[in-house]
């Protein structure tokens, strides 16, 4: 590909991608070409065992003020979403998988390709009453003290499909002991979400003040004593990351420890992460890091890991937090095609200018007409 | 019945929080005991077996919304609304200045600072912090319509409240330094609407930009067709304003402005409303999509009303105030449209995938959605 072989950091793929595109963000926001490398970070989900020592590192480090205890009642995530109370957020699903049926696919999960037997083979099989109750918990929000936080789906029947034998929930009966249907091997999804410091970043763009801003990193950050709290950030991320808090107006989110980064330290949540799966460092090397990690993945015969947001070719020139996934990414609540918005500015503003015109010219032609 | 036909106040009783904070474990009681929150229409009884809640047609994380919607209030839709109406009554009144119909001048003029006057306190009283709103003229941002739309304001404000003030002139006395003013002002006010003028088709249209330019999918998706949405609307309701307060000698163009203003605004609105695939929808359902019925409804009237009541003061007055009220409802309408789409992961996640179909990007084999029962 000509802008791979020319490099991001190139002049003139640079001055040509100002909008979209592949580039380099800092050399691009002005801190010329011999700006720090890009940092960001690759988390691995195929590693992440769901502790949630991010989100309380995060939370520590930053000073990010608590969420409530507050159950969400859908699986092992009570955080439920980014807010701007909640910078990192370990995403939780669990998915029934039929060894049977992947084998009838020719799909293999798991190190040993469908070999071993499965988890559950001889228990009793059964459904239990978890799609309701996921259908309930999808229907609740949450109070995060921001807005607008968690808020409750729109479509439990989305949930129902979320919804498995086994969730790892609070019940009043164990799982299988309800009459009918047929019980599954499962496998547990976790991801440590964050802000995706994206190389065209939608929230970015669009803030009236200057609060947000790129730094010598490549990262996006909030100035908290400009930023006033317009909200427009909130409606320009295809993430749904950004989020306002409600007792002081402004938005937050993840800095990528700006601070840290300025002191040659690791970003918090890296540093708390006790199996890697959250891995910080040079965006090139961190592509490369996964692009080796995926291919060996693919080796072991888990076919359904991916990587998301590594492509600097992508709707948002590719983003400086990226993940390996191992299922579609609306699964764990990302967007499976984000676009900035910017792309198509310049198409949006031609089509108000033809607007404009129109109007102008409607009313000049119902003054100029004949006086009545 | 599935989900997506599911009205948003439907899904909004459903999903009611009470005030702050309930007790820990208080939704797993409720769950457990089979207590309802809201009493809205779910399907399903009480923990039985077999959900009856309907499976959607795409997949999420736990049915929850993807994008954070819009935390703008309605402040921003009647600003949408105060701020076309501003930007038509500036050109009515320069067209009217220059063709020497007096009365609709002045109405244009003040209804515009009115207007404008309006658009800023909604603006203001939407921040987060609304004493750092002069943080917007710390830079001039090209990327960020809200941005553009500051300097626009800034010019288009200015310019109307002078136009607006010079009315006085024919109030002061002959004499002195005010008799200086009432000679003064007349051009001055002139200058200003005419500055007024120029700026008020790009403020009437900017706003089409500031809600196209989210990652909202119902207002993205919108973008070549609510600027004609905006122009027209503005256009009628200015229109409108006129038809109410102007005598009949002076009406013959705002008449015609009124016309061309609701169709524009009606067409672009079809547009809107059926050719974006699912991302139309939102427009057409629940309570947005009664607004914009009822817009619809209000928008024809008056401009019918409007070529129709040509010997009618009263007649007149009536279509103009339904021309103002079928473009306050298109802009609450498109608004909550909005808020809507980014409320359900339905309207994120379904056009990203097609997206990504004619893209050809193969899909990788879905290993593990549970079968429907």
């Amino acid at each position: 590909m000509e802008v791979e072989n020319r490099g991001l950091r190139d002049e003139r793929v640079i001055r040509e991608n100002r909008l979209y595109g592949p580039l380099d963000p800092a050399p691009e926001a002005g801190y010329g070409m011999d700006a720090p490398p890009r940092m960001g970070f690759f988390t691995d989900t195929s590693v992440c065992i769901g502790c949630k020592a991010c989100e309380v590192a995060c939370k520590e480090w930053n000073n990010v003020p608590e969420t409530g205890l507050d159950l969400l009642g859908m699986s092992f995530d009570n955080t439920g979403d980014l807010t701007a109370n909640s910078w990192r957020h370990v995403a939780f699903i669990e998915q029934p998988v039929s060894r049977e049926k992947l084998a009838d696919r020719g799909v293999a999960v798991g190190g040993q390709a469908g070999n071993e037997p499965p988890a559950f083979e001889g228990l009793p099989t059964s459904r239990t009453a978890a799609p309701e109750m996921a259908a309930r918990a999808a229907t609740t929000g949450k109070e995060t003290g921001t807005e607008p936080g968690v808020p409750p789906s729109p479509e439990p029947g989305a949930a129902v499909e979320m919804a498995t034998e086994f969730l790892g929930m609070p019940s009043s009966v164990l799982p299988g002991r309800l009459p009918g249907g047929e019980r599954t091997d499962f496998r547990w999804l976790m991801m440590s979400d964050v802000c995706k410091h994206c190389t065209h970043a939608g929230c970015l763009d669009v803030c009236p003040t200057g609060a947000l801003f790129r730094t010598e990193f490549g990262t996006v950050v909030v100035q908290e004593d400009i930023c006033n709290g317009c909200g427009y950030c909130i409606s320009g991320c295809p993430y749904g990351v950004i989020d306002q808090r409600k007792d002081d107006g402004r938005a937050w989110k993840c800095t990528l420890c700006y601070d840290r980064l300025k002191d040659d330290m690791m970003p918090a949540c890296a540093k708390a992460c006790p199996t890697e799966s959250i891995q910080y460092g040079p965006l090139d090397e961190l592509r490369e890091r996964a692009a080796r990690r995926l291919e060996k993945l693919h080796e072991q015969g888990e076919t359904a890991a991916r990587l998301y947001g590594n492509d600097p070719e992508d709707g948002v020139g590719g983003d400086g937090a990226f993940f390996l996934l191992l299922d579609e990414p609306e699964v764990y609540g990302l967007p499976p095609d984000p676009v900035v918005p910017t792309r198509d500015a310049p198409a949006m503003w031609k089509r108000a200018g033809m607007a404009a015109l129109t109007m102008a010219a409607a009313a000049a032609v119902a003054f100029v007409g004949r006086r009545s | 019945m599935t989900a997506g036909e599911m009205s948003s106040a439907d899904r909004r009783a459903a999903s009611r929080e009470p005030a702050g904070r309930p007790p820990v474990g208080d939704r797993f009681r409720d769950f457990k005991e089979g207590r309802r929150g809201g009493g809205g229409r779910r399907g399903g009884g009480g923990g039985g077996e077999r959900s009856m809640v309907p499976q959607a047609e795409f997949r999420s994380y736990y049915g929850r919304p993807i994008l954070k919607p819009p935390v703008w209030h309605h402040d921003i839709a009647a600003y949408l609304f105060t701020g076309g109406l501003a930007a038509g009554s500036s050109m009515i009144a320069a067209g009217a200045d220059l063709t020497g119909r007096p009365v609709l001048r002045r109405v244009g003029r003040l209804t515009s600072l009115a207007a404008v006057g309006a658009s800023t306190y909604f603006l203001i009283n939407d921040l987060g912090r609304p004493e750092r709103f002069h943080h917007m003229l710390r830079v001039a941002k090209p990327t960020s319509p809200m941005s553009v739309g500051t300097w626009i304001l800034a010019t288009f404000g200015p310019a109307a409240g002078v136009a607006a003030v010079a009315e006085v002139a024919p109030l002061l006395p002959e004499r002195g330094l005010l008799g200086l003013a009432r000679r003064i002002l007349p051009p001055v006010g002139r200058g200003a609407n005419l500055v007024a003028a120029v700026m008020a088709p790009p403020l009437a249209t900017y706003t089409a930009v500031l809600l196209a330019h989210t990652a909202v999918p119902s207002w993205n998706r919108a973008y070549p067709y609510l600027p004609f949405v905006f122009a027209g609307s503005a256009s009628a309701a200015a229109s409108g304003v006129g038809l109410i307060a102007a005598p009949l000698e002076e009406t013959g163009p705002v008449r015609r402005l009124a016309v061309a203003g609701a169709a524009l605004d009606l067409a672009a609105m079809r547009q809107v409303e059926h050719s974006m695939g699912v991302v139309s929808e939102p427009y057409q359902l629940g309570r947005q999509g009664r607004l914009l019925r009822a817009a619809r409804a209000f928008t024809v009237g008056g401009a019918v009303g409007a070529l129709l009541s040509r010997r009618s003061r009263l007649l007149s007055a009536l279509s103009g105030a339904s021309l103002v009220v079928g473009s306050l409802l298109t802009r609450f309408g498109v608004f909550e449209a909005g808020k809507a789409s980014a409320e359900d992961p339905k309207y994120t996640v379904v056009p990203q995938r097609q997206r990504l179909e004619a893209r050809g990007v193969a899909e990788v084999e879905k290993v593990n959605v549970p079968e429907p029962d």
